[in-house]
């Protein structure tokens, strides 16, 4: 945990509430998520707003991804000791459930570094709630970027990825579900 | 998040309560015994798939008894609602509660609850109670995904060999009557739905109806007849499963009441 310390609150003229917020979204940034460490829990999209208070408090809207997913629990508490570290006291974490989080709230530098890391990126925007069948995307092998893959299970290690095989240089990897 | 909640009459509330209930707890007991076959699938892709199902349904249900326990006002939480009713108190359809088969057995089960709480998660998404249409918006979408998976598996059984096409058409015909409550709609339903609280559930069996009948066309599996049904399990009157998954599901919360990890 890097948090960023620039002296805020230690003496008796506090900065204003708009860079307190841009100082603890710059802190949100290198909190990781716990099952996909190389994204942050901004890159993931799920921070939806960061108010400050007249006293040093900081209220956080955090959107859970899928409604069981376990690493929701750990985020919370990360996101909670990141911001008490970097001077932020007391820090309130709000359940954001609507509108509910989707796949496409990935940043775009969080779909580079997945990319990087071995993971595809969700491969489209998500449809609409009536389109069930709609045709499988085409995926892109984050090791020798063909698009000539296909899918080996509908669901992978986490509840937000699916598991997938490229068809040229055979190896697995695993894809962040559009949901 | 408000609800509307606080001026609603007494039988009102009991209303709200006991179909949060219904919800919650048709998502609680399935993911439970999808639970069960942690380990024991065909195959890991399918370990990971039930697995993974469960999981969603098991976080859908925590929402809504959460929400369930403030709506009734009198301090119980999910913990409390999930761990510590007895068997007449749950208000699951019987569907859910019916003990694992076969894979091809707990596939039929799943097509006919994830089509169900689609078109639910679907309509109640425009309910007046925004906190609940919060909660069905973002099932919403990880039903979508749960039919994706047993849908397409029914399809691949039923048109699949003579004996996978057998043992599933035999599940379903198994499992069918179990539909009948689904769409057996309560007075007290009946006013929330006037309320436009949740949906008319004439309307739900219409559409869930359509999907099924094109999923069992493309399975080449035959719809069975209605037959009489007995077991009313969102009214409370269970099947003899229920006591069972109850002792083992709520073994540890009755054994060391209040213990937390």
């Amino acid at each position: 945990m890097t948090a960023v310390v620039c002296g805020a609150g230690s003496g008796s003229v506090r900065p204003p509430r708009a860079a307190l917020e841009a100082r603890a979204w710059h802190v949100l940034g290198e909190v990781q998520d716990p099952e996909i460490p190389v994204l942050s829990v901004v890159d993931l999209g799920v921070i939806r707003h960061v108010r400050a208070g007249e006293a040093g408090e900081l209220a956080v809207g955090l959107a859970p991804t899928y409604s069981g997913c376990p690493a929701t629990a750990v985020i919370r508490t990360n996101v909670i000791e990141a911001l008490r570290a970097a001077g932020f006291d007391p820090v309130t974490v709000v359940e954001v459930l609507s509108p509910p989080w989707t796949s496409d709230w990935l940043s775009a530098e969080g779909r580079r570094k997945l990319e990087h890391y071995g993971i595809a990126p969700p491969a489209e925007a998500v449809g609409s709630p009536r389109e069930l069948w709609r045709p499988a995307p085409s995926v892109r092998c984050p090791r020798c970027a063909s698009q000539h893959t296909s899918e080996l299970s509908h669901f992978g290690s986490t509840p937000c990825k699916a598991l997938y095989r490229c068809n040229d240089c055979l190896e697995p990897f695993e894809y962040f579900k559009c949901i | 998040m408000s609800s509307t909640l606080e001026s609603a009459a007494p039988a009102t509330v009991a209303a709200r309560f006991d179909y949060l209930l219904q919800l919650a707890d048709t998502s609680l007991i399935l993911g439970q015994r999808l639970g069960e076959l942690v380990g024991h699938a065909p195959a890991i892709e399918e370990d990971l798939g039930l697995a993974n199902t469960a999981l969603d349904l098991i976080g859908q249900a925590r929402l809504l008894l959460a929400y369930a326990g403030e709506i009734e006002g009198r301090g119980r939480t999910e913990d409390h609602l999930a761990f510590l009713r007895e068997q007449h108190e749950y208000r699951n359809p019987a569907l859910v509660e019916q003990p694992n088969g076969d894979f091809g057995h707990t596939i039929v089960r799943q097509v006919l609850i994830d089509a169900y709480q689609l078109e639910l998660h679907d309509q109640l998404q425009n309910s007046s109670d925004l906190r609940l249409a919060a909660i069905a918006a973002k099932a919403l979408k990880e039903t979508r995904y749960h039919l994706r998976y047993s849908g397409s598996w029914l399809i691949r059984l039923g048109d699949g060999t003579e004996e996978s096409h057998a043992r599933v058409q035999q599940s379903l015909d198994q499992l069918w009557p179990f539909t009948r409550e689904l769409f057996d709609e309560q007075d007290a339903e009946r006013a929330l739905a006037e309320a436009g609280v949740v949906p008319a559930l004439a309307d739900v069996e219409r559409h869930w109806s359509g999907r099924i009948d094109g999923l069992l066309r493309e399975a080449t599996l035959q719809r069975p007849a209605s037959t009489p049904y007995h077991w009313f399990g969102r009214r409370g009157v269970h099947t003899e499963h229920l006591g069972y998954l109850l002792a083992d599901m709520q073994f540890l919360q009755r054994t060391y009441p209040g213990a937390t990890w």
